[in-house]
């Protein structure tokens, strides 16, 4: 097997140190560690991470092959420093079958790039109406831990309480894509002064808000745990910082964009800015930053959700919902929690590793930089400057809304499981 | 067919270093002459109409009116004509504010146009006038008067009544000043001076 | 002036005057015997239509015409647009065809712009409605008909509407008309009042340059012009409002209202009326009531605009003070 010496990474953004990986694993940690016949990444001044895992990611493979495919979207979450992505159901079939799941699983394992985990359907096409056959797609190849309708909310009271019922059996979590459908009919922006002014349909908060505060007591009702899917609104931290000091078993995420992004963009009309949720105001940014920061958030999520350039280059209205985000979310999230002294590395390593991979029940990875676990590791160039340039993405997809940004830090190297997948910022 | 132009704003110093080659008196002296001209030719005017180009054409045309009106003892209808929407340039410069077009009460159909402008020119103004006027009735005939004719025809355009014809070069500008718009009477002769307005 | 008309709020105060001016001086050419000026001659003019609205796809034809372009109305209707062909490609079919202005009605907020700012088309750009976002020519005919009654034909020249206390009455939520005027009004110095059930009014309204009262009553004498915006039944059906008669009892403009309006007021409605829900019949077929006016006025307004925006080499820069004298 191969040897490689990461040699003075800061580890988890600390003191300098040298991490030798022998075959899959990390023999060893610690300063001045000979190199012997092992390959040399100088590392001098970089941050060493475990390995980033999404809990949410589109990789559109069954059906829309052509705005993503699971060996696209992997190799762009290798860019971007991930070791494990969780891929959501919404592909054309539906993953609702263990028949579904086990196809995307065994893409993701021929792929190379990353380890790829289904997430299965909670109901039967996505419809809210009938609960999928969650115990089968456990029960298969692919181990589905992890259930969502996202993309639609499970709406209906009595379909949510029975899924966080029945999932307990096999230690599985429902994840929610919280939107109460009547309270977005049309809906195309966030509601408040912008849409007011740009005669958008509006998306108001409460329409997120409703189902998250409904959701935590059901949870608390039935004694399951929930995850909520991109919170995007000051009030939905409200209620999940209240349903914590409950007790109420209830873990978030936030995306890359939200941590960013708002609304005012939208005037644009520039449909690279439309998403699901929208894009809300500085004060909500400004409240998840805080939420992901004390962790009332428990982690960063992508949403990476790939779209041809037909979808985006049309009039607002007609344009898909959602962003590309694997390859920036890093970037994103050292701008808005590390620049800003919100969080530190082991922070960003604790909201994009450890926490995601407890939550999706994920074995192998988020482990810490230390002898003994699987090497699944990023590097990455913190000082790095640079404008976003989609042309250079590894995704099938071109949809970011930073085209032109300029972003800090950029990974240059990604480990799975011992094996260079991202070698000097390029796919090995 | 104006080659050059000049800013209200930038006319002082064009003013400064331009020549006065009329003043007041001998343009009044001028449209008094140009209204008997008109009377004798006109066999007393009675189905006359003066038409003024706006801007300076407009007080022309007033100016005349009253000199029409003291002759023959009758009011003469005086109106304007703005023909910046007929004119063949339009396209060569930036869309341009309108000015008023006023036709008198009892129309134009069968009566005698004379069309009054201040400088007479390249003779694209007076086409477009001509063009304009076609949309607007059918006079019986149509005369046209200047306060001064500078000549560089480009159109088979002729005066019936002259103020003042005075030679120049394509290099000279020639400004009429009139009190009601400019505070003076005066026809000024300047150097054509290339300035952003010239494009 | 920009070179493409997309919202009302992107108007100057100096902007909307010189079109109003020259608006004033378009009107004049209805009263001649010869409908017609050669401005636009050999100018192509695309009525872009993605929404049915004969009115004002015939009030921008009628002035096209007018100035002499050549005019091609394409409706979505019956056209590849139906059967899926998107914004992008029609516009990029237009373009190809050399068109120099397209006048596009589009259900969707913000297509207008899209096209404008899009590199899909280089052609003059004038909205005629998009969505529930702006009808800036709407406003502007509306801001032309407040000038005329409320300053005067001759009186009203160069000036605008600084003072004057405008109501708009009904749909806010759901209506360009109520945006583009909103903006405009306020840029002309308007004081402006919105009257709706809190269902009709958008959630922001607070931030518009406009006061907001549920009750129509207490602002009424208090208007120099009441506005009102059409009111689809359909709404109802949304739970906006419970029923078409309480509706009409609330915030419909009866005579007994209309009498507590001054001498001098006008009443003004874009169009369609809704005859029985936010207007009764004698309000409509009252003198007060500027309908028809509006609709001679959109033609002159519009004529305005095409020749304030395609008459040149470029756009028409409002610059009424210091005017432009050539010498010869």
């Amino acid at each position: 097997m191969s040897k490689t010496l990461i040699r003075g990474a800061k580890v988890l953004g600390g003191e300098a140190q040298d991490v030798l990986i022998d075959g899959e694993t990390i023999a060893q940690v610690g300063t001045g560690l000979e190199a012997g016949d092992a390959t040399v990444v100088e590392a001098e001044g970089k941050i060493l991470l475990p390995g980033l895992v999404d809990l949410h990611t589109h990789l559109r493979e069954p059906g829309r092959e052509d705005s993503e495919t699971v060996l696209t979207g992997t190799r762009a979450a290798a860019s971007g420093g991930y070791t494990a992505v969780f891929a959501m159901a919404n592909t054309f079939p539906v993953a609702d079958t263990a028949g579904v799941v086990e196809q995307v699983w065994r893409l993701g394992q021929e792929s190379g790039y990353c380890d790829v985990q289904p997430i299965g359907a909670v109901t039967v096409g996505l419809e809210g109406k009938q609960l999928a056959e969650l115990g089968a797609m456990h029960d298969s190849a692919a181990g589905v831990k992890v259930f969502s309708d996202d993309g639609k909310c499970v709406d209906d009271a009595v379909i949510m309480r029975r899924a966080l019922e029945y999932v307990k059996a096999f230690g599985g979590v429902v994840a929610q894509h919280a939107q109460e459908p009547r309270l977005t009919e049309g809906a195309q922006m966030n509601e408040g002064v912008v849409s007011a002014e740009l005669g958008l349909g509006g998306w108001p908060a409460v329409a997120e808000e409703s189902i998250i505060a409904r959701d935590v007591l059901l949870a608390e009702h039935v004694g399951s745990r929930v995850h909520i899917c991109h919170l995007s609104t000051a009030g939905s931290v409200e209620i999940v910082r209240w349903a914590k000091s409950r007790g109420i078993d209830v873990t978030a995420e936030v995306t890359p964009h939200h941590l960013l992004l708002t609304d005012e963009l939208v005037r644009s009309y520039n449909p690279v800015y439309k998403v699901n949720p929208p894009l809300r105001t500085e004060k909500d940014v400004m409240a998840l930053r805080e939420a992901l920061a004390d962790g009332t958030i428990d982690i960063v999520a992508t949403d990476h959700a790939p779209h041809p350039h037909e979808d985006k280059d049309c009039e607002w209205a007609a344009a898909a919902m959602g962003m590309v985000g694997l390859e920036t979310a890093l970037s994103v999230v050292q701008q808005t929690m590390v620049e800003t002294g919100l969080l530190d590395w082991a922070g960003v390593a604790e909201r994009m590793s450890y926490a995601p991979a407890v939550i999706g029940r994920l074995e192998g990875h988020g482990r810490p930089v230390a002898a003994g676990e699987p090497a699944n590791l990023t590097l990455v160039d913190a000082a790095y400057r640079g404008q976003v340039d989609p042309a250079g993405f590894a995704s099938r997809s071109r949809n970011t809304p930073y085209q032109g940004r300029e972003l800090p830090g950029r990974v240059t190297h990604t480990f799975l499981r011992g094996r260079a997948t991202v070698v000097d910022g390029k796919l090995a | 067919m104006d080659t050059s132009s000049t800013g209200v704003t930038g006319s002082k110093s064009d003013a400064d270093a331009a020549r006065a080659v009329l003043e007041g008196p001998d343009i009044a002296r001028m449209l008094t002459r140009i209204a008997h001209e008109i009377v004798e030719r006109a066999k007393g005017a009675d189905d006359c109409v003066l038409l003024g180009i706006p801007t300076r054409g407009v007080f022309l045309a007033r100016r005349l009116g009253a000199k029409l009106e003291e002759i023959t003892g009758r009011p003469v209808p005086v109106g304007s004509l703005d023909i910046t929407m007929y004119r063949d340039d339009l396209r060569m410069r930036p869309a341009r504010a309108l000015a008023r077009t006023e036709i008198p009460g009892d129309g134009l159909d069968g009566r005698l146009v004379v069309l009054v402008d201040d400088v007479l020119f390249s003779g694209r103004t007076i086409r477009a006038a001509l063009d304009a006027l076609g949309d607007l009735g059918r006079p019986r005939a149509v005369q046209l008067a200047v306060l001064v004719d500078r000549g560089h025809r480009e159109l088979p355009i002729r005066a019936d009544y002259v103020g003042k014809n005075l030679p120049t070069s394509l290099r000279e500008t020639v400004k009429v000043q009139l009190a009601e718009e400019d505070g003076r009477d005066t026809v000024l002769l300047g150097v054509k001076q290339t300035s952003p307005a010239d494009k | 002036m920009m070179r493409h008309l997309i919202s009302a709020a992107d108007l100057t105060r100096d902007d909307a005057v010189l079109i109003l001016d020259t608006a004033e001086e378009m009107a004049r050419v209805a009263d001649r015997p010869i409908k017609k000026l050669p401005t636009l001659r050999g100018r192509t003019v695309v009525n872009l239509f993605f929404e049915d609205s004969t009115r004002t796809r015939i009030s921008f034809e009628a002035a096209e015409k007018r100035l002499s372009a050549d005019v091609i109305n394409f409706t979505a209707k019956g056209s590849s647009v139906s059967k899926g062909e998107s914004l992008k490609d029609t516009a990029q079919t237009l373009e190809a065809m050399g068109v120099d202005a397209v006048v596009i009605r589009h259900g969707a907020s913000g297509a207008p712009y899209r096209l404008a700012t899009s590199d899909w088309i280089d052609a003059t750009v004038i909205n005629a409605g998009d969505g529930t976002h702006q009808h800036p020519t709407q406003a502007l005919l509306d801001a032309f008909t407040m000038r005329r009654r409320l300053v005067g034909r001759d009186a009203g020249l160069g000036q605008d509407l600084e003072g004057k206390r405008i109501t708009l009455v009904g749909d806010v939520l759901h209506s360009r008309v109520a945006r583009s005027n909103v903006d405009l009004l306020h840029t002309l110095g308007a004081e402006v009042t919105l009257v709706a059930p809190p269902t009709l009014l958008p959630i922001g309204v607070e931030h518009w340059p406009a006061h907001v009262s549920y009750d129509i009553d207490s602002v009424l004498a208090k208007s120099d012009a009441v506005m009102m915006l059409r009111v689809q039944r359909e709404r109802m059906n949304a739970a906006f409002f419970p029923t078409e008669r309480e509706y009409s009892r609330r915030y419909g403009l009866n005579g007994e209202r209309m009498a507590k309006m001054p001498e001098h007021a006008i009443v003004m409605h874009p169009g369609p009326m809704v005859r029985g829900m936010e207007i009764t019949a004698d309000v409509a077929d009252s003198d007060r009531c500027t309908v028809v006016e509006q609709v001679a006025n959109g033609v002159s307004v519009r004529m305005a605009v095409l020749y304030l925006l395609l008459g040149g080499n470029e756009s028409a820069t409002p610059a009424p003070a210091a005017r432009t004298e050539e010498s010869k």
